[in-house]
């Protein structure tokens, strides 16, 4: 009754489920170069759109003169704030419940802020008429640093916020004041640090940066008169909720935008916001009636479209004189730049920071929060973190590091002896969350063994005297981190972005043949998710993962979804995909049932069908019953094999993970090499191991380059350091260092099949071992903390101000 | 501005069009040629996204004009797979070795490996990293891209791949 039966292991390997390093159905196309970008795409009549800057950081925009401009050979057109005010979109909101200018109201607020929309016939023609815009702007008083932004007689930034005295999230203290957040018991922690018998107390910043994809941010809308249809191809992380933000902000019914994101080029935490080339390049479209490109250079994407980190936390640990910890109390004062445009779910302007309490039995903590205005970019996103986690378990893994070299205690003593332990698990933290699953204790000793960490603390020792008799200009550091992360955002209690509950989405369909297509909220931007999602379903329904095709970012097709970031798409899409292919496989179940004559109890699921149990030869595979139930479907049963999920998770999901950097820094030039890094991760159940293993290598290269150099500096006068390439740190494979990589497995036991997600976490964790490995470097030369980022020029100082220079 | 008719070989066939001569290479391969596996990730020559064989030698298109490459022979990632369509041994690594990501940065990668791979066959890890030290990926850290490129290096040269222990 059935085709001729291969082995079970042949099946299993058909199959190509979760736990296999499936091969990328991706790469195909992108080696060939057939990829498609937005910046591939062309239309008829197509027209190209560029930015006039600002080239001050806070001034006031006497006059903007477009006549000259207009005029250029290919010039259609140029926008303002004056022509965006006609379609009330001088201004748009941001996701963090804030406003800020689409263009340039009457004054600017950080250099490079978008001033003007130039729109012509060509690339060129457009950069002509940039040239050409004349713009009279009256310098204003500059704020740079964040510390200085709420003195008294700070200038006001935002006026049009004068008199405001609430924001999106409470009380504003001051004119230059966003929110200030508070969490935790703060008289109970007060009283802990009262008790304490040792208390370290530090200011630890983690500086500005930016995500740089390699491919920048850019769109093509064109909009249809006709029949008053827009369709936007962008660089989204976030599909969906770009087409609700556009259908809001444009008044465009939301069924008459079509939102597509093709083939994406990193993302990396970049391309989730809203930006002002997107709403010029809409309007553009809709004033001109032509397909409008907008594509941001790289200057623009560093020094505009978004920021990461600026963080500094004032980062306070109570212990007993024996290392155990008993209290944490944080301050962080965190520079938001000129608008408030974080790309947190709306409840959290401080993100997740509350996880700062990390792989720690903290009993109570405190934590408090200001953001503040400064003229500099906007921005906030989770640059390769879930939201604000990889300022939180840098502060903690600093600040864990900080109190071992007070107690005269080793770091990975120190930690072992606070983790929450394993039978502790789920967890509630003194902040607020509950942590869902880990086993911390068995992933440190696992990566203990693995570097041989007591050799390594030996030969370190054998260093430290070799250095003070002279004999080598050489210090060794060894840095730990073991990181808790928290990922999955998450659950509509208390996630939402604009008020959309942060759940993911599924649609499965069986096509007669037994092939499917599924489509997902999500939208990979290099994650592999059309090779990872297939995998999922292969193991959870039996179709060989080669014959299900996923497809994703267009909002015609897909079912509405948040997109990916923060971790949030094996956790949430994950389940979803998980929970579709289990209704498919239920109503799959009944079909086999009533061809083979049984109740359905009497099925058993193996690999790729449903067999009657202890009958083996007596089975339907899952192409056996597509086809009956297009063709002959059970009576009284609907046809058809296809289903939907929508899933809103119960809890977030808790990857956590051992990393340990050794690492050698030449005292004389500060030049600091990367020896050795060994990365354990746990993300709980693995779905791509070979996958996992491309992410943790990628993530582990972006904390090098942030800890080890990379930054988005401002001078006095807000002029930007950072905006290209040649000052801007991404490291060469020559200075990438090699990566080895471990993993323990701790399933997540609220999620369908147990993932946690991974790709964030190295980022994450990779930041504190490189800065620990530093700090640990320079601790027996009396050194407490060193500001990141370490490039040789910083350590070099750092040296000599030590006075071990030569 | 005037534009100024331009002849190339490319992928080996014929090509001219109009280009300004302030005009990229990276444009005009991009834009008049409509062959957009070439990708453009800074314009300042420092990423090599937009890396081409231009005769015999690796060069970041934008860091020429179209003009300068009159009557040149440019190889793009759409001319590396061999003539009856099977990939390129590099094309076939990269992807056995999860030596992409996000693909933005791969065919830049791909043609700098290329080129590498002829003036030296048997590359070192260590001549590896130093000869795609021009090329920056955000996604994969490298490693597997190294791995890709010895991958390859074996199997032109008829060699099994022996992957160096970690």
């Amino acid at each position: 009754m059935n085709d001729m039966t291969p082995t079970r292991e042949a099946r299993e390997a058909k199959l190509e489920g979760m736990g296999c390093k499936r091969k990328r159905v991706e790469d195909v196309r992108f080696t060939q170069g057939r990829g498609n970008y937005v910046d591939d795409i062309k239309l008829p009549a197509m027209l190209y759109g560029d930015m006039v800057r600002s080239s001050y950081a806070h001034a006031r925009v006497k006059r903007i003169d477009t006549s000259k401009a207009e005029k250029v050979p290919g010039v259609v057109a140029v926008i303002t704030a004056e022509t965006l005010k006609t379609v009330n979109l001088a201004w748009m909101p941001t996701l963090a419940g804030d406003v800020q200018m689409v263009l340039a109201d009457g004054k600017v607020l950080f250099q490079n802020q978008e001033v003007a929309f130039v729109v012509a016939t060509s690339l060129q023609a457009a950069a002509d008429g940039v040239e050409l815009v004349e713009v009279d702007y009256e310098e204003l008083p500059v704020i740079v640093d964040p510390f200085k932004s709420m003195a008294a007689d700070a200038p006001v930034l935002r006026e049009d916020l004068a008199g405001k005295t609430e924001g999106a999230h409470g009380k504003r203290d001051h004119h230059n004041h966003i929110f200030k957040w508070q969490v935790g018991d703060k008289p109970l922690t007060d009283e802990a640090f009262n008790r304490a018998d040792v208390k370290i107390d530090e200011l630890i910043s983690y500086h500005r940066t930016h995500p740089s994809p390699l491919e920048t941010c850019q769109c093509v809308a064109s909009f249809d008169k006709i029949k008053g249809e827009l369709t936007l191809w962008g660089t989204f992380q976030a599909p969906h909720v770009i087409r609700t933000v556009v259908s809001l902000i444009s008044k465009l019914p939301e069924h008459k935008i079509h939102v597509i994101a093709p083939d994406v080029g990193g993302g990396f935490g970049n391309k989730v916001g809203a930006y002002s080339g997107y709403v010029c390049a809409v309007v553009a479209s809709i004033v001109t009636g032509r397909p409008v490109k907008w594509v941001e250079d790289r200057m623009e994407n560093l020094s505009t479209t978004s920021f990461a980190r600026d963080y500094h936390m004032r980062t306070e640990i109570a212990a007993t004189k024996d290392g155990k910890v008993t209290g944490l109390r944080v301050h962080i004062l965190a520079d938001h730049g000129a608008f408030d445009a974080c790309a947190d779910p709306s409840k959290w302007p401080a993100g997740f920071s509350n996880i700062i309490t990390g792989s720690y039995d903290f009993p109570v903590a405190h934590l408090c929060v200001d953001g503040v205005y400064t003229n500099k970019a906007p921005g906030g996103v989770a640059y390769r973190c879930s939201f604000r986690v990889t300022e939180a378990a840098y502060a903690i893994e600093r600040g864990m590091d900080i109190l071992a070299q007070k107690l005269g205690m080793d770091p990975a003593e120190l930690r072992l002896k606070n983790f929450i332990k394993r039978e502790q698990f789920p967890y509630q933290s003194a902040l607020g969350w509950e942590y869902d699953s880990g086993d911390y204790h068995t992933a440190l000793n696992k990566a203990l063994v693995a570097v041989d960490y007591a050799g390594l603390r030996a030969e370190q020792k054998a260093k430290r005297e070799a250095f003070k008799r002279g004999e080598t200009r050489e210090i060794m550091g060894l840095g730990i981190c073991f990181f808790t992360e928290i990922v999955g955002a998450g659950p509509s209690k208390n996630c939402d972005i604009l008020g959309l509950a942060m759940f993911d989405s599924c649609e499965i369909r069986i096509h007669p043949t037994g092939s499917a297509i599924a489509r997902v909220g999500t939208k990979s931007t290099g994650q592999g998710h059309e090779t990872t999602w297939a995998q999922i379903i292969a193991s959870e329904i039996g179709i060989a993962a080669s014959e299900i095709m996923v497809e994703e970012g267009n909002t015609d097709t897909a079912p509405y979804g948040l997109g990916t970031y923060g971790s949030r798409s094996t956790p949430v899409a994950g389940a979803a995909i998980a929970m579709a292919s289990r209704k498919i496989k239920a109503k799959a179940q009944m079909i086999a049932a009533w061809l083979l004559e049984v109740h359905e109890d009497d099925l058993v699921f193996d690999i790729d069908r449903f067999q009657v149990k202890g009958v083996p030869e007596r089975y339907k595979t899952m192409t056996d019953i597509a086809w009956v139930a297009y063709h002959s479907p059970p009576p009284g049963m609907e046809p058809g094999l296809e289903a939907v999920s929508y899933y809103d998770p119960p809890n977030m999901t808790y990857p956590f993970g051992a990393y340990i950097c050794v690492m050698d820094i030449d005292v004389d030039t500060g030049v600091a090499k990367t020896r050795r890094f060994y990365a354990l991760d746990d993300c709980g159940t693995r779905i791509n191991p070979m996958i996992i293993e491309g992410q943790v290598h990628g993530g582990l290269t972006e904390a090098f380059a942030i800890s080890m150099g990379q930054e988005i500096r401002y001078d006095e006068m807000g002029n930007v350091m950072g905006a290209s390439f040649m000052d801007f740190f991404l490291p060469t494979a020559v200075e990438t260092p090699h990566w080895e990589t471990d993993h323990t497995v701790t399933p997540s036991p609220h999620h369908p099949i147990g993932a946690k997600g991974v790709g964030e976490s190295p980022n994450v964790g990779g930041v504190p071992a490189f800065s620990n490995a530093v700090n640990d470097a320079f601790s027996f030369l009396g050194s407490t903390h060193i500001q990141m980022p370490h490039d040789a020029w910083r350590l070099w100082k750092v040296a000599e101000k030590l006075g071990v220079t030569g | 501005m005037a534009k100024i008719n331009v002849t190339m070989t490319v992928n080996g066939e014929e090509v001219s069009g109009l280009a300004e001569p302030r005009t990229l290479l990276v444009h005009f391969i991009r834009e008049t040629l409509n062959l957009t596996g070439t990708h453009i990730g800074c314009e300042t020559s420092h990423c090599g996204a937009c890396t081409i064989d231009l005769d015999g030698v690796s060069v970041k298109s934008c860091t020429r004009f179209a003009v300068q490459a009159e009557g040149s022979h440019i190889r793009t990632i759409e001319g590396i797979a061999h003539a009856d369509g099977t990939l390129h041994q590099l094309q076939e690594s990269f992807r056995q070795m999860h030596g992409l990501q996000c693909g933005y940065c791969t065919p830049g990668m791909i043609l700098r490996a290329w080129r590498l791979l002829q003036e030296n066959p048997r590359p070192s890890e260590d001549e590896i990293r130093h000869g795609i030290s021009g090329n920056l990926c955000r996604c994969t850290g490298y490693q597997n891209i190294v791995k890709s490129i010895q991958h390859a290096a074996a199997a032109l040269n008829g060699e099994t791949f022996a992957e160096a222990a970690q």
